[in-house]
């Protein structure tokens, strides 16, 4: 892969695809570069669409910025079906075919569907991902309906319940383990979120799933019933049960593909299903399935904004490397934040598997503390909560692999720290 | 305009807020809700906003390619 690319094509205009694309003019890339996508929509951000846009508070176009002069050819509306990687060439779903010499995978993830699809298809019951479901979200909250469920114990879940809360609208989360978000975050600070939702009266499930949807002679839906045999009544339900990868259309290229996504070395390689890299094809965002160097290599899919963003600026510059020494390594510390009930929640590393958590900063009763998680004696991750000042320092401790809880003596060392050792490592 | 902070970079010092208080402001003590599309009128406001963080989380542009969004309907 020595010659100079003429020609890019990206797959996916999102956030991975555009970050890439501008990076890619940053880096002295003068060629065609073409930027696919299904979506009829110009690249937009995502985070604001469970939080502020749902609201209403600032406009529901979150068209990301575009410097004029990124000299991009658009193709929107149209999804890729298929990449030929003898000939290199995308093909679309309209039956053209871009030629490139590079591409990059930038696909992303889409909201899993409710599995029952008689269901799914009630009117009232809605996933949100795109700025369309947004809109139809926001348009029904707008129109005052009596309560809203929402389905799932993530991130977005809690942030869609809590702009339902700042609108005084009724809301049911249903969860169905026994914490939200420890999957993410760890049992304390799940337990955590689980207290403030509940002070602001979101009227929390957990342990809960649900049996069946009722829906009303013209197919709207009028309630649930859940498994221990409670009736709920809502005309509104967003289902938020995580994400799946948009590799489909991979099918038959011969990638390493599966639920995780497309797998790709350190380098935002993509990797060939024999393990090695495709010659010409990279992969960055949500859909990339990576080593990650800080938890010594183990592969993760990380779902964040920040990782779609260095990932593709990675990817860029490893598209452009005349060879093989010149590619540079993606070993970005995963990071991401959420806004919910007023706080911001903030977390820098992987807590996945960590066995110890402390707060060492700041206090859970103040609601404002910064928290770090540990694994074998080493500090692997940090959350604050409204503390985001200190998690610097923390990400410097992470990257360092200090011990566990770091930064002893300092000055910001605390008083105490209560240790508490995970019964249930994370997952 | 199109604007887009970076949040894992912000950390509410609040800078952009005093620049530009019709388009940023802060719910609670760091919770940063910003116009995504404010008026390429305010174009002068909005770049004070972004000079102003200390931590360059803003990034803003003029949208002169909004109308592309309907041409690629
Ligand atoms: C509601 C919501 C809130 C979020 N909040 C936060 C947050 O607070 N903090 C945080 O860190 N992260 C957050 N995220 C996650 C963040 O938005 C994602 O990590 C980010 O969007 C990933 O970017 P991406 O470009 O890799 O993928 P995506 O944004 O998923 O984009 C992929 C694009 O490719 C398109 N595509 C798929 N298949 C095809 C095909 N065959 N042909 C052509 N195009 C195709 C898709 O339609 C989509 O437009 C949130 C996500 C959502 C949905
Ligand atoms: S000035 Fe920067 S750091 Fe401060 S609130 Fe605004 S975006 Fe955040």
């Amino acid at each position: 892969m020595s010659e100079a690319p003429g020609r890019v094509v990206i797959v996916g205009a999102s956030l991975a695809g555009l970050s890439a694309a501008k990076a890619l003019r940053t880096e002295g890339f003068s060629g065609s570069l073409v930027l696919a996508g299904d979506e009829p929509h110009l690249p937009y951000d995502r985070p604001p669409l469970s939080k502020q846009a749902l609201r209403g508070l600032t406009s529901a176009d979150t068209t990301l910025p575009q410097p004029a002069d990124l000299d991009l050819e658009f193709r929107l509306g149209v999804p890729a079906t298929g990449l030929d990687r003898a000939e290199r060439t995308v093909i679309l779903a309209d039956g053209s075919r871009l030629a490139f010499d590079r591409c990059l995978v930038a696909t992303g993830a889409r909201a899993r569907p409710w599995p029952n699809s008689a269901e799914a298809a009630l009117d009232g019951v809605f996933t949100l991902r795109t700025r369309d479901d947004a809109e139809r979200i926001a348009a029904r909250l707008r129109d005052r309906p009596g309560r809203v469920v929402l389905v799932g114990g993530g991130f977005i879940s809690f942030e869609v319940a809590s702009v339902c809360r700042e609108m005084d609208i009724p809301v049911t989360v249903l969860v169905r383990d026994s914490l939200p978000l420890a999957g993410a975050v760890g049992a304390p600070l799940g337990s955590f979120v689980a207290e403030v939702a509940r002070g602001a009266g979101v009227d929390l499930r957990l342990d809960a799933a649900i049996a069946r949807m009722q829906g009303d002679a013209r197919g709207r839906l009028a309630g649930l019933v859940l498994e221990d045999g409670d009736r709920i009544e809502t005309a509104c339900l967003v289902v938020a049960i995580g994400a799946e990868r948009n590799t489909a259309w991979l099918d038959g290229a011969g990638l390493a593909t599966d639920r995780n996504g497309l797998r790709c070395d350190r380098f935002c390689r993509a990797l060939g299903a024999d393990g090695t890299p495709a010659d010409g094809i990279f992969a960055a965002g949500d859909v990339a399935h990576w080593p990650n160097p800080h938890d010594g290599g183990a592969l993760v899919a990380v779902e964040h904004w920040g990782n779609a963003v260095a990932q593709a600026r990675t990817a860029a510059r490893n598209m452009l490397a005349g060879d093989a020494a010149a590619l540079v390594p993606h070993d970005h510390l995963p990071d991401f934040w959420s806004q919910q009930f007023g706080l911001t929640i903030k977390l820098v590393g992987l807590a996945a598997g960590s066995d110890a958590f402390a707060v060492v900063r700041g206090s859970m009763e103040e609601r404002r503390f910064l928290a770090v998680f540990g694994k074998a004696g080493r500090t692997v991750a940090s959350a604050s909560v409204d503390s985001a000042r200190w998690l610097p320092a923390y990400r410097a401790a992470i990257l360092e692999g200090a011990p566990f809880p770091p930064l002893p003596g300092g000055v910001d060392a605390p008083a105490r720290v209560a240790m508490q050792s995970l019964e249930e490592p994370t997952r | 305009m199109r604007v887009v902070v970076d949040l894992n970079r912000c950390q509410a010092y609040a800078q952009c807020v005093y620049a530009a208080p019709r388009h940023f402001a802060l719910h609670g003590r760091e919770a940063l809700v910003y116009d995504t599309a404010p008026d390429d009128a305010d174009r002068a406001e909005i770049e004070r906003a972004a000079l102003a963080c200390p931590v360059r989380a803003i990034t803003a542009c003029a949208d002169d390619l909004a109308a592309l969004d309907e041409a690629g309907r």
